[in-house]
């Protein structure tokens, strides 16, 4: 944490460290810093990169064969950097291989488009919580109850799917609906707190998080939801009709959760930007005094907002139930996968905007997808792409620091999309 | 500042509505619960025949003083102690109390009601309840450095969202260095201060790049998660001898320990749980009674005004947020060396969060965070307790109650909850 440099302090320091510096480097500053300095998605890429390489001094420094070869370094120094290099380069080619492309498997079509499916499956999820937490963002609200949410959803389309018995067209309908239904009710309770009592979302919902983590481990141990053949904890599977069809053929995971999250995408665009309950949605978020002038029902719009964003929060648990992220398609206590978490770097990357979204659901499902291909190849814990996740939204969200640390000028950055707000706001 | 006055204003004239009719919701409440409380805990099949409900005193069996095991019939004490649950209803539906008045009203409902549970639960039965309580303080110890960690940083209007992830990093900091010195102090030392690094970072993101707090504190917990799963993986699955089994041992305080049931639970612990009573004391005194603690929460509740005469706003706030995250570092030691548990990944499970249930219930003053610590500590130790109990209530029913309790207190169901008013907002000169 030595180069948390703000602007103003970088530009008066600029003279002495320049000087000490060859000119070709100061010169590809200057160039990278004319030609990328504005628009925010510099920030984003650069926050990646700077990311990338914390994630990877991680991988160098906790490996005590890489930290050995440290110990002789002023002797023979290629050693140690070589080892570095072939550490993080090793896993990070895994990543890739595993989130885009694998040119060791470009042999059958299948396999090639292996990779891409893993990520578009591991972005499914994402998609749906991004734009759950996003649509809350933009009235205003802080949904931090994803986990909360979804389970209730994937509670909800559990029950419906091992209960209902009736053909496809049927079944799986309805399993998504209750799905929906299971979030959006469980969404709408913060809703009406926040409105009426006046209770703030950010702690009801942490707190509804547990009760429903709580409630699942109840119900899995119950007689309505556990499969008696099994003796693991784990419910009854939900039935083969309820299950989202593959989009492939079988032996490529990516399924048809993708198409409805391109149709939540699209609805929830459309919702906020052509709208009349978009429109107050945002009217709300942006200004609710103003909002309420104007004649809005201020409670009105945050229920609304909570209901839909926990009924997409809802499909987050649906799509992890029916489609092909568990194995078994029935709820374990592991369900949430931390989605509702995750999902909160999804929007604060994509700047709680659908499109913004989706881009940044691809990326953390790539680096989900690749992760995995990490661990299996590479021996490097899939734990590191949290990390990794976790510090780009943190640089993301701290434009001042990325300029600084790239001795790029900008304007002060912006801001990353919420404004600053308090227990009692 | 007149945009960041604005919403400060609002809620609380709505918090206000929702005390007034908070009286009848509550007073309404109660006496139904209480009226349950009769019909399932007295007059239930449980407690019926002349069933009695026996409790063990003694934590030990060399305690020096013992004392009989209390024996008392089921059946009538419970409907008793159901009785004043209802008394105490109807009195909340009747009167309007304020302050302390209403505070030991409801103490007095809440004891007899946990009471109540309790002679039912063991009907036919007996219950070591020095064990009980000892569970409580040991669950309730990291929840009240969890608190203190919240109250300091919140009371000079910083959120602090990420004491779960300083539990985590303290946890395995407290293990690691532990083992690898072979120094328990040592151990301890490195708790505090890896939570205390996550603290600074909180700090530096909040205070010079003005992100979003509770944005931040979600982030920084998806940080440490990652961090300590990852290092786990690395350094301790493959080598035990990074992640040995080791604790401070109990130091029995001569005299005090050996008091019947209290003596045990409050005087035969180690030395973080004595490290934790001193730090309330000093959280507690300092925040109310030194020109700190008058500084502190002036930064939390008007910081242009403490600007004005001469108070660094900022630096009092790195420095509270800092401190804290010692204090939650600590909570994070207790995970492990102190409860001789070997480091796990996401070992905290949600006990971070639980901490800042208890500093919104407590609402943001030390001793009331630390009674709510108390209070949930119970719920989770009783929740233990009662397995050998066969009681028809499922633990995971007892276990929410920490969180619904929380929910209720912020809906306004308890009385109005209000945090320092500047909390959260950073503070910029313009």
């Amino acid at each position: 944490m030595s180069e948390q440099a703000t602007p103003a302090r970088e530009a008066a320091a600029e003279p002495a460290a320049g000087g000490g510096e060859p000119p070709e480097a100061d010169r590809f500053r200057r160039l990278v810093a004319q030609t990328v300095a504005g628009p925010p998605w510099v920030v984003t890429v650069l926050a990646i990169a700077l990311a990338l390489v914390v994630g990877g001094l991680l991988m160098i420094i906790s490996d005590p064969e890489v930290t050995d070869t440290f110990g002789y370094f002023f002797a023979r120094p290629a050693d140690a950097l070589s080892a570095s290099w072939s550490e993080v380069s090793t896993a990070y080619a895994a990543l890739f291989k595993g989130a885009i492309f694998n040119p060791d498997a470009a042999g059958s079509l299948t396999e090639a488009l292996r990779p891409i499916s893993e990520t578009l499956t591991e972005a499914t999820p994402l998609i749906f919580g991004g734009l759950a937490v996003g649509l809350a963002f933009r009235a205003g609200l802080f949904n931090i109850g994803g986990q909360g949410q979804l389970i209730m959803g994937a509670i909800a389309t559990t029950w419906v799917g091992f209960t209902l018995d009736a053909p496809g067209f049927v079944a799986l309908p309805a399993a998504v609906l209750a799905g929906l239904a299971g979030g959006a009710l469980y969404g709408a309770l913060v809703g009406w707190l926040k409105a009426g009592p006046g209770a703030h979302e950010v702690i009801v919902t942490i707190m509804l998080n547990y009760v429903a983590f709580l409630l699942l481990g109840y119900l899995i141990g119950s007689d309505v939801f556990r499969d008696p053949d099994n003796p693991q904890p784990i419910s009854k599977p939900v039935a083969d009709a309820a299950r989202l069809p593959h989009l492939f053929g079988d032996s490529l995971r990516v399924n048809a959760g993708l198409l409805l999250a391109i149709a939540a995408v699209v609805f929830t665009w459309w919702l906020l930007n052509r709208s009349t309950l978009g429109f107050q949605l945002r009217a709300v978020g942006a200004n609710p005094s103003a909002a309420r002038t104007a004649g809005m029902s201020v409670g009105y719009g945050q229920i609304m907002a909570m209901t839909l964003s926990g009924g997409l929060m809802g499909l987050v648990g649906m799509s992890q139930v029916l489609g092909t992220a568990n194995a078994n398609n029935a709820l374990t206590q592991q369900i949430d996968a931390g989605l509702g978490f995750t999902a909160i770097t999804v929007a604060l990357l994509g700047r709680a905007s659908p499109v913004g979204t989706v881009a940044a659901a691809l990326l953390f499902g790539a680096l989900q997808a690749g992760g995995r291909e990490m661990q299996a190849a590479a021996g490097v814990s899939i734990e590191i792409v949290t990390v990794i996740q976790a510090l780009i939204v943190l640089f993301v969200a701290a434009p001042p620091l990325v300029r600084g640390i790239f001795r790029l000028r900008g304007e002060g950055g912006g801001h990353s999309g919420l404004l600053a707000k308090g227990w009692n706001g | 500042m007149s945009a960041t006055l604005t919403p400060t204003t609002a809620p609380g004239s709505a918090t206000a509505a929702a005390t007034d009719r908070g009286h009848w919701y509550v007073g309404g409440a109660m006496t139904l619960v209480g009226l349950y409380a009769l019909v399932a805990f007295g007059l239930g099949s449980r407690t019926d025949d002349g069933a009695k409900a026996v409790f063990n005193l003694n934590l030990l069996g060399d305690q020096a003083i013992k004392v009989p095991d209390l024996t008392v019939p089921a059946g009538p004490t419970a409907i008793a102690l159901s009785l004043v649950c209802v008394a105490v209803g109807v009195l909340r539906l009747a009167v309007r109390l304020t302050g302390s008045r209403r505070t030991a009203a409801t103490s007095a409902y809440l004891v007899a009601f946990v009471a109540a549970f309790l002679v039912w639960a063991t009907s036919g039965h007996s219950l070591n309840f020095t064990s009980v309580l000892n569970a409580t303080v040991l669950a309730a110890t990291p929840l009240i450095l969890g608190a203190l960690c919240g109250v300091l940083c919140e009371r000079s209007g910083v959120i602090n969202v990420a004491i779960e992830g300083q539990f985590l990093v303290g946890a395995f900091a407290a293990s690691f260095f532990a083992s690898v010195s072979g120094s328990l102090w040592a151990g301890l030392v490195a708790g505090c201060l890896a939570g205390g690094l996550l603290g600074a970072m909180l700090a530096v993101f909040a205070n010079r790049y003005l992100v979003q707090q509770v944005v931040l504190g979600v982030v920084i917990n998806l940080f440490a998660a990652g961090l300590t799963g990852f290092l786990y993986e690395r350094l301790m699955q493959a080598n035990p001898e990074y992640n040995k089994t080791m604790a401070f041992s109990a130091i029995r305080i001569p005299v005090l320990s050996d008091l019947p049931v209290v003596g045990p639970v409050l005087f035969g612990q180690n030395a973080v749980f004595y490290l934790t009573v001193i730090l309330i004391a000093v959280v507690q005194i300092g925040l109310f009674h030194t020109r700190w603690g008058l500084r502190t929460r002036a930064v939390g509740e008007h910081p242009t005004a403490a600007d004005t005469v001469g108070i660094k706003v900022v630096a009092m706030r790195y420095r509270n947020v800092i401190l804290g995250g010692l204090i939650a570092g600590l909570g994070g030691v207790w995970l492990t060396i102190g409860l001789n548990i070997t480091f796990n990944k996401n070992m905290a499970a949600g006990q971070g969060f639980i901490a800042l249930a208890a500093l919104i219930f407590g609402r943001w003053s030390p001793l009331g965070a630390v009674s709510a610590a108390l209070l949930f500590g119970f719920a989770g130790g009783i929740s233990v307790s009662l397995q050998p109990l066969e009681t028809p209530v499922p633990t995971a029913f007892l276990s929410m109650t920490p969180y619904l309790a929380t929910i209720f207190a912020v809906a306004g169901l308890v009385g109005a909850v209000r945090a320092p008013a500047a909390d959260g907002i950073p503070y910029t000169k313009s």
